[in-house]
């Protein structure tokens, strides 16, 4: 064979050995103390929607039982295999969660999950709350500290709530209250005479709301202001004068593509030039 | 009355008006004799027991636990004092996990040694504090009596 053949072939095979090796990787088969095993491996790596942990259960019971595994978000249990569902890089936290962090504006509303929703519709026993996702939330009127059949809250449509989800999930409408388990508000119910909501990321509101967050630290250092931060990436805030509240809704708005250093320069330079 | 339960039928006494004045022990035998006699007379499916299959794989749709997401209020510089209030109480649950693990550390810093030593003391002088008087004069001779001993030993001067 001529020489322009061989090297064509061997760029061939070469090729084709690297498409095995990626397509490979979504059937990964392992038992499950092995699967543990593949789990930390992946840690920090990027993973595409549609990779798969597949195992097989032991079957006697008399082995020593595996350890459970939680699937945070991003990743989703099909009968004994994990599939990813989400693009992004796997995270760990100790014991045993995972879960795939990735980037998204759209809500979906998750059980738990304390959001700002705004009151479009009262009917009867409830109220009907926007909050973002594919359908309107139901907030009982019960739900509020206080409350009674006859001691009703005083909430108008276009009220602003902050709230927590009871149910959430795909097949059932979503529910929402404004108490917790023992009865008491904790700060959610209708807030806010004045102040402006805005809309941001869902990427941004979780680096606002970490525990070490360097925005909310930067943030402490401006002016007096007061904040609200729901998990459906709506912000509401709330200062002295109309000027302070509108610098903080747009310095909120543009540290979603800054670079820590860069949101540190910018806001030192409104805490100098500002008012 | 003794004689009334006797000639009162069980479907009677199993009644709810009845049972409010029985004891806890006869209530619980009523109930026991009641699951025997359906055991007997109903119908089952004589099939192996089918476990349901434990799932190992949890679920958690939201990123609130995995991130450790605090408190969503908050306030700066005091505009709203009683947001300032809710964060702290509201954030404080790790912390007080926090403060728990460290007072527990702290006991495990005085190791058992210690602990005995201390309470050797601590018995001696609780023991004199609530001894009678007589008690308490003879515990004070004996220990003088230990330090003279020691005293009267002579100690030759080195040059």
């Amino acid at each position: 064979m001529g020489a322009l053949q061989q090297i064509y072939f061997r760029f061939c095979f070469f090729f084709l050995d690297f498409l095995c090796h990626i397509y490979c990787f979504p059937y990964q088969k392992c038992t499950f103390t092995d699967m543990l095993s593949c789990f930390k491996d992946k840690v920090g790596d990027v993973l595409l929607p549609g990779d798969v942990f597949s195992f097989q259960m032991p079957e006697s019971i008399t082995d020593s039982k595996p350890e459970k595994v939680v699937c945070g978000p991003g990743l989703r249990r099909n009968g004994d295999e994990v599939l990813v569902c989400k693009s992004g890089i796997l995270r760990h936290k100790q014991p045993n969660l995972y879960w795939i962090d990735s980037q998204q504006r759209r809500y979906v509303p998750g059980k738990g999950e304390s959001v700002i929703g705004i009151i479009t519709a009262k009917s009867g026993d409830i109220f009907k709350v926007d909050v973002g996702g594919s359908e309107q939330a139901s907030l009982s009127y019960l739900a509020f500290e206080g409350a009674t059949k006859r001691n009703r809250p005083n909430v108008q449509v276009g009220d602003l709530v902050y709230s927590q989800f009871i149910i959430a999930n795909k097949d059932m409408e979503p529910e929402l209250v404004c108490i917790d388990s023992c009865g008491r508000a904790n700060g959610m119910g209708v807030f806010g005479a004045g102040g402006l909501l805005f809309k941001v990321s869902l990427g941004l509101v979780r680096r606002l709301l970490a525990p070490q967050s360097e925005i909310a630290k930067d943030l402490e250092k401006m002016f007096p202001f007061e904040i609200v931060v729901g998990m459906n990436g709506r912000v509401w805030v709330k200062s002295k004068t109309i000027q302070q509240t509108l610098i903080v809704a747009n310095l909120l708005e543009s540290c979603e593509n800054m670079t820590a250093q860069q949101r540190q320069t910018l806001f030192r330079r409104v805490a100098d030039g500002s008012i | 009355m003794a004689n009334d339960n006797a000639k009162l039928s069980k479907n009677l006494l199993r009644m709810k008006f009845m049972q409010r004045g029985l004891d806890a022990d006869t209530k619980k035998q009523l109930e026991e004799e009641e699951r025997r006699i359906i055991s007997d007379e109903h119908w089952y499916l004589d099939l192996p027991e089918l476990k349901a299959k434990e799932n190992f794989i949890i679920e958690e749709r939201s990123f609130g636990p995995c991130e450790d997401l605090k408190y969503g209020r908050m306030s700066f510089k005091g505009f709203n004092t009683e947001v300032e209030k809710l964060m702290i109480i509201m954030n404080a649950p790790n912390e007080e996990e926090l403060e728990e693990e460290e007072i527990s550390r702290m006991e495990t810093d005085i190791t058992d040694e210690d602990m005995a030593r201390r309470y050797e003391s601590l018995v001696g002088s609780m023991k004199k504090k609530f001894a009678k008087k007589r008690e308490r004069s003879a515990i004070e001779d004996v220990n003088q009596n230990a330090t003279e001993t020691q005293k009267k030993a002579f100690l030759k001067p080195q040059d």
